[in-house]
């Protein structure tokens, strides 16, 4: 069973990869660029998702890390430092100011937490927008360049899609490794049971700012590549909105699974491409589905289908008799 | 000297004393049981004494060292271990998951925790757990599908899963039934003969500590009244009056 199971996630696996790359052939433009957006949102969800679905903190946060990774490339490019450079300093700045972030989660929770890193997510938003001798305010930073890779520049919408996908990819491996690593046992102890973790040796201090710290980090390397995707960056993209928006991605998608992130990012970010003729109806129609959704499956759509793929099973004989389970 | 003393330890929630002046060694290699009606402290005794509370006044030394209001966290890494009164088991990880988290910190540092083998070479010593405590049928389940009586003994074998010198248990037999009872009293004492770990128990049934402890400690309202072999313990009068009343 397990085998067929492995066998046919492999191969979706493939196919899906192989329809990714061969994406860009059919697309014109702008779906490129829709396509390019969404692998750079799903960077974003995957940091939240550790932070939120695998150790359990809540962060309204994310899109304010997002903008400062965006805000990070786009001033060190435009004075003509290499993206790299900016997606160290990012990526480091970003997993600082997150694991500072992560100390009040040491004293409040659940929607408590919420209102602190909505704060701070309004804070960043006010310091994008006022100060205008380093952000450009509200006119904010123009003409962002595409960078280039090994002195190959990756100016065509294909090019720089393809540099998106590289990078999901690389986040995703990191990301799967991370939480099939004892450090993800401990962050979903740390969701679980806090006082029980703690009781069993794990640092719940140092693992619940380290799950703020790394999902942080990863909104940092998102906002990196979102600066030289859309060339331009002003304050407005970056408002609580996003932080709602990708909190909603992990949710919908599936919070502590894996491809939720993926998929929440689909319905967040291609979906109401998909709805363009109804693009006047669209917001109502994802509401709706959100609404649905949630009533029906809290664990998001991969919760769902996971439930069903059990329930399938279940109703199958046992291969083993249930009784044998029994302790004498 | 003794492996745990607990001297003069308060603990005071305002103007209730929860927890008044008890003072007790625990011996290495022993069983102690501490009993007492509802609402004599126990409970909060054991938060105290593994920092889950920082106790208002008084001192805990582990082998002579002051550990009075040190993080839990670092206690169990000194070897110190517990179970809750409520069972406390992680329901989305499987049995030999939880088992294996509840050794994985002993091990290595933060970075090899990272980079290194997924079970921190701890599957051998899960399986001798699983193996140990009969859950063998249902190891590779999560253990929110676990029957009541099967997340017991997993929260039971988590306590033991670091090789703790010292263990409290929280009630341990509370809501097992009567099979599943001798079942975890033999494994207990099996562990504390072959690996030589010491207990501290609180519990209500009276049958399983009188026949696990070889010393009694009983408190009402936050102070000891009592202390000694089981047998004397049931014979004080001031134990009989605390347990009836007036």
């Amino acid at each position: 069973m397990s085998r067929w199971r492995l066998l046919l996630g492999s191969a979706a696996g493939l196919i899906i990869v192989a329809g990714l790359i061969a994406a860009p052939f059919g697309l014109k433009p702008y779906g490129i660029y829709i396509l390019t957006l969404w692998a750079v949102t799903t960077i974003a969800a995957i940091g939240l998702n550790l932070t939120l679905g695998y150790a359990g903190q809540v962060s309204l946060a994310q899109g304010a890390f997002v903008g400062i990774g965006a805000y990070a490339a786009a001033l060190l490019t435009t004075h003509g430092w290499p993206l790299g450079s900016a997606y160290v300093v990012a990526a480091i700045a970003c997993f600082c100011i997150g694991w500072l972030l992560g100390y009040p989660a040491l004293r409040v929770q659940h929607h408590y937490l919420a209102f602190v890193t909505l704060a701070f997510s309004t804070l960043i938003y006010l310091v994008f927008r006022n100060e205008e001798w380093i952000t450009g305010g509200i006119y904010g930073l123009s003409n962002v360049p595409r960078p280039s890779l090994f002195g190959y520049p990756l100016r065509s919408p294909r090019d720089f899609y393809y540099f998106c996908l590289a990078n999901l990819a690389l986040v995703s491996l990191a990301a799967w490794w991370l939480i099939r690593s004892p450090w993800g046992r401990a962050f979903v102890a740390l969701r679980e049971n806090p006082v029980r973790a703690l009781s069993l040796g794990v640092d719940t201090r140092r693992y619940t700012l380290m799950a703020f710290a790394l999902g942080s980090g990863l909104g940092g390397i998102s906002g990196v590549l979102y600066a030289p995707l859309v060339q331009y960056i002003d304050p407005t993209p970056f408002s609580l909105l996003l932080s709602l928006n990708l909190l909603l991605m992990v949710i919908v998608g599936g919070s502590g699974y894996f491809f939720g992130p993926f998929l929440g990012a689909i319905i967040a970010v291609l979906l109401p491409e998909w709805l363009q003729a109804a693009s006047k109806y669209y917001l109502f129609y994802y509401a709706a589905f959100v609404m649905v959704l949630l009533v029906v499956s809290p664990s998001g759509i991969i919760g769902f289908f996971e439930r069903r793929f059990t329930a399938a099973r279940k109703s199958a004989p046992p291969a083993t008799p249930v009784g044998q389970a029994k302790v004498a | 000297m003794a492996l745990l003393e607990v001297r003069d330890l308060s603990k005071h929630f305002g103007g209730i004393h929860a927890v008044e002046g008890v003072s007790f060694d625990v011996n290495e290699g022993e069983i102690l049981g501490i009993i007492g009606p509802n609402g004599s402290g126990k409970s909060t005794l054991f938060n105290c004494i593994l920092g889950q509370l920082h106790p208002t006044s008084g001192a805990v030394r582990l082998d002579g060292r002051a550990v009075t209001g040190m993080r839990p966290c670092d206690l169990n890494r000194l070897g110190v271990s517990r179970t809750f009164q409520l069972l406390q088991v992680f329901p989305e990880l499987t049995v030999r998951e939880n088992l294996i988290l509840a050794a994985q910190e002993h091990k290595g540092s933060m970075l090899s925790r990272l980079f290194g083998a997924r079970d921190v070479g701890l599957t051998g010593d899960a399986n001798r757990m699983i193996e140990f405590f009969r859950l063998a049928p249902v190891a590779a389940n999560k253990a929110g599908a676990l029957s009541y009586g099967q997340q017991k003994l997993l929260d039971a074998a988590m306590a033991f899963m670091a090789g703790p010198r010292l263990v409290l248990l929280d009630e341990p037999a509370g809501g097992v039934n009567l099979t599943m009872l001798a079942s975890l009293r033999d494994r207990l004492e099996a562990i504390n003969r072959e690996e030589g770990a010491t207990f501290v128990v609180i519990e209500h049934n009276m049958e399983f500590v009188m026949r696990l402890c070889s010393r009694i400690v009983v408190l009402a309202e936050g102070r000891i009244i009592a202390q000694g072999d089981p047998a004397d313990v049931r014979r004080d009068p001031k134990v009989i009056e605390a347990y009836l009343g007036h």
